[in-house]
């Protein structure tokens, strides 16, 4: 029996322990509430395992050098807020087009502008998917325990990785500070995902020359001998800008397919008390916690009410959220804010079934009470 | 067929550019590429990072590790590269709006870190890309489309502005004498800290055309006429300099470097 | 550029934008522009001193090729 080490930790700390681990050895950020231990952390720890951590002069920038540190071959990510989000949205696109896997996580807050800095809210909802201009995929997890924060961006930096594409780490101000006891698992029992390298060809190398049957291009870094060019254009296969239609078609396709067609392996999502449920709760995050609670206190009073909790909160858990649909009389879908990911729900649910929306926006949580309360009203 | 010095660091295949007859741009990148010859680089350990408008076009000329970036943005990328990297060199190369405007933010810390990375401003004093709006080293009363009565802004020294900001080598020429910007590139490269060349170049075709400055050739002739070399500048009275371009070194320091500071953390654990 | 050398002044036609600035700078004379592009006028005046290499903005213009006046 290995010893496994149990420690007492913030959220936004699980995240700094889930990005080492995953091999995150390059953080550049900007302070801003409530993610400002994520830095924190990574500051004191990177340089004393090799890594590097630099705060950089605002959020455009920091996503700028998580960007090219990426190009070099380290696993890097950014952590930020709300506002800063929105600064770094262009550079994210950026990301998406260019194919650079990085990690950001935004640690909601109530918005907009200034908003609330220091209450929870889960307003970048819509953001996280479509906060930078034009198609492109999307990836982003919403963790809804100190634990599943840690597992969460461990994964995070695998989805980067595998498919060359940002992905974004949604965590909310209630999962971000606060305390739980995790276990942290050995080395050897996580599974860590590396970007492909390509196979040592270097005069023939064509940065996104993509195998047939693929949809990821291997990736090179800058020094390593291949001399090649990364441009936020439309390019072709060498990476050089072009503005022939067919090739733009084919790029911006295969980037959304990426993500579309393997949304099976992105998706992850946990069900509570749906076998028998005509009611379904659908929550993710900090909110998830109190639905949780409150599904406890229907079931002793006999209500049939369950939750889903997607996990992966885009791409959204479309085929089981239609499932669900066919199941149950209702879904409610309860979040804080006034509705963003319901629209997903109503757009998959709504011919199957009810979609009702619980929401609140003013740095107040919800409260397992009010949320039978609801039930029972709809 | 072109030179041997084009064919060996260009992408020929890429090339006749996309600059507008005498665009003095054309000038600066061959300047750059004969710097990294005289220096012997290993070009394989060369990333030049651009950010976007004319000059940002050169990178995808180029043959190195090259990285055309975000408006504004390609200290940022290039401070993310050198960080992870240090082993790198990189060149940033960018254009006046590019970095004194949007990416003024990213221009003045990168001074004041002072890490090890040279950047080559291609200041044509307008913005060229969008067509002929002005930029913040437009000088002031001359005209932009989006000045039609004459700039009202005062306009940046760049060298001022990041000598002042930290950058430990600073220097100035025109594209009418490559020769000082490609010994001017080299010292840059040389200094371990954050080095700034700004290549005062020609845009016949916005900033000439709407400012009446004539012909590329009667551009590069007011270069020749009005540039200054610093020592020469010297012992001229203030009166004499009004208006004139001053070239050479303007500014060198010895400080730590960035990446060097870092890494003795590093190297403390 | 070097004191002596033997290379030849070539031009890459294609190349050429015809923006008139190693004529107007050769120190003598040696080029001209026309129908749009660069030609040598009077080769024998050139002194191969490759200021024209390098101001042209386009590469289209420069001392190399063969050695053919060894």
């Amino acid at each position: 029996m290995k010893n496994k080490t149990v420690k007492l930790m913030q959220g936004n700390e699980a995240c700094v322990e889930g990005a080492l681990a995953a091999g995150m050895r390059f953080y550049a950020g900007y302070p801003i509430t409530p993610s400002t231990e994520i830095a924190e952390i990574s500051a004191a720890k990177l340089p004393r395992i090799g890594g590097k951590f630099i705060q950089m002069e605002d959020e455009i920038a920091s996503m700028g050098a998580v960007i090219g540190a990426s190009l070099t071959g380290l696993k890097s990510m950014t952590a930020t807020s709300g506002p800063g989000f929105s600064l770094k949205q262009e550079n994210i696109g950026y990301a998406a087009m260019a194919e650079i896997p990085c990690v950001i996580a935004d640690v909601q807050r109530g918005g907009p502008s200034t908003g609330l800095p220091t209450s929870p809210a889960q307003g970048d909802v819509m953001q996280a998917k479509w906060g930078t201009h034009g198609d492109h995929p999307m990836i982003a997890l919403s963790p809804s325990s100190v634990k599943e924060t840690y597992e969460v961006t461990i994964k995070a930096f695998n989805l980067a990785e595998k498919y060359r594409t940002p992905v974004i780490i949604l965590m909310d101000e209630v999962i971000a500070h606060m305390r739980e006891k995790i276990e942290i698992p050995d080395k050897d029992e996580l599974e860590i995902i590396n970007r492909t390298k390509p196979e040592n060809n270097f005069e023939n190398y064509n940065p996104y020359e993509v195998k047939e049957g693929e949809l990821v291009p291997p990736m090179a870094s800058f020094g390593e001998g291949y001399k090649f060019h990364i441009t936020g254009l439309v390019h072709d296969k060498t990476g050089f800008p072009t503005n022939k239609s067919d090739v733009a078609e084919d790029l911006i396709n295969r980037l959304v397919k990426k993500v579309e067609k393997n949304t099976e392996d992105i998706v992850e999502y946990e069900e509570y008390f749906l076998e028998d449920a005509d009611i379904a709760i659908l929550a993710y995050g900090g909110t998830a916690r109190a639905v949780k609670s409150a599904i406890d206190m229907a079931r002793e009073e006999n209500m049939k009410v369950g939750m889903f909790r997607p996990i992966t909160i885009w791409p959204s858990p479309e085929e089981q959220i239609r499932k669900l649909a066919e199941k149950v009389r209702k879904i409610i879908v309860i979040e804080m804010n006034l509705g963003q990911y319901y629209l997903e729900v109503d757009r998959i649910a709504n011919k199957l079934t009810e979609v009702h929306k619980y929401g609140r926006v003013n740095g107040e949580l919800i409260t397992p009470d009010e949320i039978i309360s609801y039930i029972k009203e709809v | 067929m072109p030179s041997q010095l084009i064919n060996n660091y260009f992408r020929t295949n890429s090339l006749p550019h996309i600059w507008c007859p005498g665009c003095g741009n054309g000038i600066v990148t061959r300047s750059i590429v004969e710097a990294i010859d005289n220096l012997n680089l290993d070009r394989d350990k060369v990333c030049i990072v651009s950010g976007i408008g004319c000059s940002s076009r050169a990178s995808g000329y180029l043959d190195f590790n090259t990285l055309h970036t975000t408006h504004g943005r390609a200290l940022t990328f290039a401070t993310g590269i050198k960080m992870a990297k240090p082993g790198l060199e990189v060149i940033v190369i960018t254009g006046d709006g590019d970095c004194s405007a949007i990416g003024g933010n990213h221009l003045i810390h990168a001074s004041r870190r002072n890490i090890n990375i040279t950047t080559i401003v291609y200041n044509n004093n307008i913005y060229g890309m969008t067509g002929g709006q002005y930029s913040p080293t437009t000088p002031k009363g001359d005209k932009g489309t989006t000045a039609p009565y004459g700039s009202i802004d005062t306009d940046f020294d760049l060298c001022n502005l990041t000598a002042g900001a930290g950058a430990t080598y600073v220097g100035r020429a025109t594209v009418f004498n490559p020769k000082l910007i490609v010994k001017l590139i080299e010292n840059g490269i040389k200094n371990k800290g954050f080095s700034f060349i700004e290549a005062v170049t020609t845009c016949p075709t916005y900033y000439g055309r709407k400012n009446k400055k004539g012909s590329a050739v009667d551009m590069m002739r007011y270069l020749k006429d009005n540039s200054i070399n610093i020592e020469t500048a010297k012992k001229l009275e203030d009166n004499k300099l009004k208006d004139k371009i001053i070239v050479g070194e303007l500014y060198k320091n010895i400080r730590p470097e960035y990446t060097d500071e870092y890494n003795k953390i590093v190297d403390s654990f | 550029m070097p004191e002596k050398t033997f290379k030849m002044l070539q031009i890459n036609e294609k190349w050429c934008k015809g923006c008139g600035i190693c004529v107007a700078f050769c120190p003598k004379d040696v080029l001209d522009i026309k129908s749009g592009k660069v030609i040598i006028k009077d080769i024998d005046a050139c002194i191969k001193c490759g200021q024209c290499e390098l101001r042209c903005p386009d590469y289209a213009i420069y001392l190399g090729g063969e050695d053919n006046e060894k």
